[in-house]
């Protein structure tokens, strides 16, 4: 009996539902462990990447049943990846296998992607769980009776599912990887905090995702465990360089060196966080640890880079220069209250070293007509390789493309270095190619990095196997502290 | 009568349809992007051009509404973008619950209201007037949501009698009467508590005005038991601004309901209908107004046939 605030829409990998793993109904050909190193699951061992990179070949384990008893086969891969590619099928996973051109099954238990382009971290996208095509040929997926009451190979049958209620999941006894010791898991869908914070404290949970604040509540109760679990998912301040005052480099860095990234942490985050200095969470092994900084605010520092490059304070203490104020607007989504603080608290450390920020709490319609000349706070973040988010987030060519890149970032330096993490199938040359780009992006501040956030989540005493693992921003059913319930145990 | 009601509701239901077009028209949200979710971040705009096209989104408005009423007439409600799941299914699985909210609610509000108002104006300025009167207008600053938290924290936690939310037992794997009554007592009392001062304080007031009517005091004066007069003649006057107010409220009423829904964690219409407006899900609120827009006007014809049985001299055919 587990809690959480996330209601998936629809139980459909190829829709959407789990798409990283671990969302105890499905398998991907692979999985991540508690460390989030890929290990096989459907496929007999890591799919194999061909010389050129263009070519990956996976082999079926062997002697793999759906849930309704029918094997797995190569066929049903192939119709997953197919409906993925479909522009029938209203899927948004289309975005991210740009480079898959053909699947195919040359015999039953083989399967061969071809790629438009090497594509280092291909693998990582191959933990899509993977539905029968028995079940869905022929079928309009987007309105299929699947996507409630779907089909898959992962230790849990779903037995029913409530719409804003609950997920009732049975084990599925024939699991390949080893009968659940856990018989029954039902998933409650409670979405207020307040809410779930105290049914938890009624004892009807045995763990559920509680916001900081309300989770810190339980710290020093007995009969539970808090568990505060790292996330790969930043915060931090888009500067775009289309505005006058936020393309000098002066001030990108002065409001870099001048926010108080542990103040954040303590007084917004209660403690649920970490400082960040860049796109690449401290827990991935691709972190370069030269980019970081100071955790605290240095103003002298921050005031020194102002004064050396001509912006003077004015008589009401903003800065100026050439009759331009150092101001601008900072925009940040109204029904977000996380990123309402943050935003106040950048706002607050500005003004210290003499920098105006306006900060306007909007709708994401009106933000996006704004995107490219005004400054906002924005969260994204993976932590499962650093190509997903960051080379379309400050790759020059995806410059104001919507979200991707709206403060149009121009680095030939990190250009190259994206470009290589994606191209080197090499380990050590994709780190030294992500060393450089980070590097880069430090010196050149388009973003102010504040804080990662923790999921936070309240578990029972007596409960062991809990094994949190770096999580990305989406957790619901699939991906949560949860990831292994299959294997927990009771005392 | 009721015929030509019918006949005033079909122009009604359809201008609402008409207007919810347009409402959804003009608001700017991308349906596309709700539907990703957080995967809007990272989709490209291809990707989401690809959805709206599937889903014919982006087409004139007109082609839109006739397509809706097309498919309307064939008994096809369409096909919420929002829910991701057929609109008569969403409604067939939440609407129940949202009127046995409502409605078990509005009952023991009717009942709690009439019972104790009455009694209050008897003993008019007396202990119980008084105590009931103070009780009343304090509830009636007590925003819903609170006094749902404040439920859970003294009847669920403090005293562990009643289930903090949900629908049944968190283990149960069946929905049964019994299990459903109980996890319903606290949301309906929650809700009727949050909705009972208005109607409460209008019975105790048109109850006291109406005591001192000529024909209460004639019957008085005759000599009748006090409960007769009390519950055959004073009450009885008062009743008719009373149904008058119920229908005013209903709409109120509702809007409680989905406050209450989202306190207790009750799979009713309330967290869809704000997820249907938030995503720009055309056919979801058009079927959720057109059904509202029904229910008002039944409840507007249902209380008008009272008001003539309560008082013969009312006439409803000219």
């Amino acid at each position: 009996m587990v809690a959480t605030a996330g209601e998936p829409d629809t139980l459909n990998p190829v829709l959407n539902f789990g798409v990283d793993g671990a969302s105890l109904i499905f398998d991907g050909l692979v999985a991540r462990d508690a460390t989030n190193t890929l290990v096989p699951a459907l496929a007999a061992e890591l799919p194999a990447v061909s010389a050129d990179g263009k070519t990956v070949t996976a082999k079926l384990r062997s002697g793999v049943s759906f849930h309704d008893g029918s094997p797995l086969t190569a066929a049903d891969v192939v119709f997953t990846y197919q409906a993925v590619l479909d522009p029938k099928v209203d899927s948004t996973l289309r975005s991210d296998l740009d480079m898959l051109t053909t699947v195919t099954a040359p015999d039953p238990a083989t399967v061969v992607f071809t790629l438009k382009y090497s594509y280092a971290p291909f693998l990582q996208r191959l933990t899509l769980g993977i539905v029968p095509a028995k079940a869905l040929t022929g079928q309009d997926i987007n309105k299929a009776g699947f996507n409630r009451q779907p089909i898959g190979t992962g230790p849990y049958k779903v037995e029913s599912w409530t719409a804003g209620d609950r997920l009732v999941l049975a084990a599925n006894d024939t699991y390949w990887g080893g009968k659940p010791a856990n018989r029954k898991l039902i998933v409650a869908f409670v979405a207020d905090d307040n809410v779930r914070a105290q049914r938890m404290r009624a004892g009807e949970f045995d763990a559920a995702e509680l916001a900081p604040k309300l989770a810190a509540g339980f710290d020093n109760a007995t009969g539970y465990t808090v568990q505060r679990v790292p996330t790969a998912d930043y915060r931090g301040v888009m500067l775009p360089l289309t505005n006058p005052v936020t393309a000098d480099p002066a001030v990108r860095k002065a409001l870099a060196v001048g926010v108080d990234r542990a103040a954040m942490v303590t007084g917004i985050l209660a403690g649920a966080g970490e400082p960040a200095f860049g796109p690449i969470p401290p827990t991935s092994e691709y972190a370069d640890g030269s980019a970081a900084g100071n955790p605290s605010a240095d103003p002298a520092a921050a005031t020194a880079l102002l004064d050396a490059a001509g912006w003077t304070p004015g008589p009401d203490g903003i800065r100026a220069k050439a009759g331009r104020q150092a101001a601008f607007t900072l925009m940040y989504p109204a029904s977000d209250s996380l990123r309402k603080e943050l935003a106040l608290a950048v706002t607050a450390d500005a003004k210290k070293v003499g920098i105006k920020v306006n900060p306007e709490g909007l709708t994401w319609d009106a933000i996006d007509t704004r995107i490219t000349r005004d400054a906002l706070l924005m969260g994204f973040g993976t932590p499962y390789d650093p190509d997903f988010v960051s080379y379309k987030l400050f790759g020059s060519v995806f410059a104001a493309q919507g979200y991707f890149n709206p403060g149009s970032y121009k680095s030939p330096i990190a250009d190259k270095a994206l470009q290589d993490g994606r191209d080197q199938a090499d380990p050590a040359e994709r780190k030294a190619a992500y060393a450089t780009f980070q590097q880069q992006l430090a010196a050149d501040a388009p973003w102010v990095f504040l804080t990662y956030l923790k999921h936070t989540y309240v578990v029972k005493a007596g409960i062991t196997g809990v094994s949190p693992r770096v999580e990305a921003h989406e957790h619901d059913v699939a991906n949560s502290l949860w990831w292994n319930i299959n294997t927990w145990t009771r005392s | 009568m009721v015929r030509r009601r019918l006949l005033v509701a079909v122009p009604v239901l359809i201008a609402t349809s008409i207007g919810m077009f347009l409402l959804g028209a003009a608001s700017p949200i991308d349906p596309a992007k709700q539907y990703a979710g957080a995967a809007a971040f990272t989709a490209t705009s291809e990707n989401l051009d690809q959805i709206r096209a599937n889903w014919g989104v982006d087409d004139p408005l007109p082609v839109q509404y006739a397509r809706w009423v097309g498919n309307l007439l064939q008994g096809d409600l369409g096909w919420s973008t929002s829910r991701h799941e057929p609109v008569t299914a969403v409604l067939g699985a939440r609407a129940g619950w949202t009127l046995l909210l409502v409605s078990t609610a509005l009952a023991v509000v009717l009942v709690s209201s009439l019972v104790l108002g009455t009694l209050a104006a008897y003993r008019r300025g007396g202990l119980f007037d008084r105590g009931l009167r103070a009780a009343a207008y304090a509830v009636e600053a007590m925003p819903v949501f609170w006094l749902g938290l404040a439920a859970i924290a003294v009847f669920a936690l403090s005293l562990g009698w009643l289930p903090a939310g949900g629908l049944t037992e968190v283990t149960a794997t069946t929905t049964s009467a019994a299990d459903v009554a109980r996890h319903l007592i606290l949301p309906v009392g929650v809700l009727a508590v949050s909705q009972a001062p208005w109607f409460l304080l209008f019975v105790r007031d048109s109850v006291a005005e109406s005591l001192r009517d000529d024909h209460v005091l004639a019957a008085k004066a005759r000599g009748l038991p006090g409960r007769t007069v009390l519950f055959g003649h004073a009450l009885r006057t008062a009743l008719l601004p009373f149904l008058t107010l119920i229908g005013t409220h209903l709409p109120e009423l509702v809007g409680g309901a989905v406050l209450v829904e989202t306190v207790f964690s009750l799979p009713g219409l309330g967290a869809v209908t704000v997820q249907a407006a938030l995503g720009s899900d055309f056919p979801l609120l058009a079927a959720i107004t057109l059904v509202t827009t029904a229910v008002v006007l039944t409840a507007n014809l249902l209380t008008d046939l009272a008001y003539t049985a309560a008082d013969p001299r009312v006439r409803l055919d000219g």
